[in-house]
This record gives C-alpha cells, structure tokens and sequence, in this order.
C-alpha cells in the first residue's frame, strides 16, 4: 500500500496475465509467447543435465534412452514441438507486426500461426506415435 | 429473480476499497435491471438507495467523458454505455488496473496524465480533420492503460495512449519538436516496450487504436535506424 491508497486494484504482477476475464486474442498469443519462452528455457537446462549422463558411460545414457521412450516422455516431446512452433510463429508475427509490417492484418497472422501450430503439432504426433 | 416492479435483477459485487482500510473486500447489492439499465445506472442506485459511501466517478453519461472507465467481469469499460443486461446473473464491477486505487471504483489517473502530458495533447480543429482523426477521439479514460498485460509488468512504460499521442504528433507536429518526440518515446520503456497484444486497441471506446499507432511509431523509429546505419542520413534530415 501507499499513501495514495491501494497501489493497484489488479496489481502489477505477471499474474494478472493469467487472468482470463475480459481479454482478447492478442493477449492470450502475448502470454503463450512468455509461458513458451520459460518452458524452453527450462528445457534447455534439463536437456544439458540429461545429457551430461554421457559422462558416466554409454550404458547409463541407454538406461535413460529406454526411459526416454515411454508413452509419457513421447508425448512431452510432441508438446515441446508446439511449444517450439507456437514460440517461433507468434514471435515471426510479433517481429513483423512489432516492426510496422503487416499492422492490419495482425488478426489474420494471428490465424494462420495458429493453424501453422495446429499442422506442426499434428505431425508430430503422427510421426511420434503413428 | 426479479424485484416487486416485475424487472429482473442482477447480483452487483463491488470491488471496495477505502485509503486505510487494511485490505479491500467485495461487497454484493442486488440491483433491479431493465434493457437499458447500465452499470453506471445501477451503481448509482446502489449510491442513492444501499449504500451512500459507494465511491465512483462518473459525469457525462454518454461515454464523452472517460471519466466511469471500470473493470466490468474483467473487462475495462465505460460504466455509463455498458448495459447490464446480458452480463450474467453475477456482475463482477473492479477499478481500472494498472493505477492506485483511490477509493473503490475510482483510481488515481495522475499517472496516466503525467505519461501524456509531454505530449501535449495535440488536438486539430473540426475544420481540419482528416485521415488524423482517430487519435482527436482519445476521450483520456485510460481503459487502455488498464488493459495492456506490458504495464502489469512494467510501471515505466509510457503506455498506449501516450505512444498513439506521440505518434499523432509525429504525423501533424503543429511546431511540436519531432526529434524531441522521437527521443520521447525511443526508449526501452517507450514505443519498444510494446509487445503486440492489441488488447488496448480491442478496449478503447472511442476507436483511437492506439496498437497500430505504437506501430507505425516503430516503423519509423526502425526506418530511421536502419538509414543512419547505412548513413544515408541522420535523424536531422528526416522530414
């Protein structure tokens, strides 16, 4: 609080991006595009520990390659491709929109990255479990 | 349910919040709606006939003003063109986001004032408007304020409707230093902080599109960049 009463009704916090009342499409692409970017930034810090498994030999790497291949995991590779496609596309129609490009057809890039996702998220999970 | 004139109501459930009060609280008033009930309407009858220390600021009644902008079920409005039928059983009325809370439904817009004020609030005569006309319809409510998730994050940012005064100035100057502009609103708080949600533009009521205006903002500021890497010119020749 301040003296000036309540600092702010919603707050200034990354919640308030999760708060869905009210808000658009744009702000929802804006939210996919931070909770991607965290997810891959996580991952790429497992997959360097997982890979640091290399150093105790090539049967503890295979031991971690068949665990690899469980249902389970197959499908946490498939999303990490959505999360890719989803980071990728939206952040392309953010850099070309963010730049002055394209300004009125934001919605329909908008579109467009969302089914590009769809495909690349449908190939790949045909190609993974198909 | 419906009240004994046979209207049927809604359940209002307030944001409130009083300078010294430990923390705010929701408190709920059914209220009678007819079809052309608004939110205003209904918050003013909770003044007169429920509870007289509703504190909310409001004055032309037909969205002139941009003085009643609220957070309807989450959604920044205009309380005084935003009817209340259709809104549901369970009304959710909140304060603009974004900006201290001064006494329940009313916010302190100094901030917002201040982001626009180096602006100067450039303004045309009706005589003269023409493809500028947009940003002349800024009736300064600050929904958009409110609704951009950058300045959830960031109390610097100079915001929507700042950045789409700034560009408006840039696009009729009327003497206005343009360089002055431009170094304005070139800054990691300024035009660049935005981050292509549109969701300012999705709530303005009067139109202005501040989103498109950031960017052709940062057209420019990339064109001028990119020409001064290229030294084809500096920023002084730019017309």
């Amino acid at each position: 609080m301040t003296g000036k009463g309540l600092r702010a009704a919603g707050g200034r916090h990354p919640s308030r991006w999760l708060d869905p009342r009210g808000r658009h499409l744009g702000t929802w692409a804006f939210v996919l595009n931070r909770l991607t970017g965290l997810g891959l930034v996580a991952y790429l810090y497992l997959h360097l520990i997982v890979l640091s498994t290399l150093l105790r030999g090539p049967d503890a790497w295979d031991g971690l390659v068949a665990v690899f291949r469980r249902p389970v995991f197959l499908a946490l590779d498939v999303l990490l491709v959505l999360g890719l496609a989803v980071h990728g596309l939206n952040g392309l129609r953010v850099a070309l929109v963010g730049s002055g490009l394209l300004v009125d057809r934001h919605k329909a890039l908008l579109v467009a990255a969302g089914i590009l996702v769809g495909l690349v998220g449908l190939v790949a999970a045909v190609r993974t479990f198909v | 349910m419906s009240d004994r004139r046979g209207l049927g109501t809604v359940l209002l459930r307030v944001f409130r919040y009083r300078n010294g009060d430990g923390a705010p609280r929701y408190d709920e008033f059914r209220v009678p709606v007819g079809p052309r009930t608004t939110v205003l309407d209904a918050l003013l009858g909770v003044r007169r006939r429920q509870d007289p220390t509703l504190t909310l600021r409001h004055s032309c009644l037909h969205a002139s003003c941009g003085t009643c902008g609220m957070r309807v079920n989450g959604q920044e409005v205009l309380a005084c063109v935003t009817r209340l039928d259709g809104l549901g059983d369970r009304v959710v009325v909140e304060p603009l986001a974004g900006a201290p809370v001064v006494g329940d439904l009313v916010v302190d817009m100094e901030g917002f004032y201040g982001r626009l004020e180096p602006s100067g609030r450039p303004l045309l005569r009706a005589s003269e408007l023409a493809d500028l006309e947009r940003f002349e319809d800024c009736i300064e409510c600050g929904l958009c304020l409110s609704a951009c998730p950058v300045v959830a994050t960031d109390p610097h940012y100079l915001g929507p409707a700042a950045l789409a005064a700034a560009g408006r100035l840039l696009e009729e100057p009327r003497g206005a230093d343009r360089e002055a502009v431009l170094g304005w609103v070139d800054d990691a708080h300024g035009a660049w902080r935005c981050h292509a949600a549109f969701e300012c533009s999705e709530v303005c009521p009067a139109g202005v599109d501040p989103a498109g205006a950031i960017m052709r903002l940062r057209r420019r500021l990339l064109r001028d960049r990119l020409s001064r890497l290229a030294g084809l010119h500096d920023r002084e020749a730019r017309p």
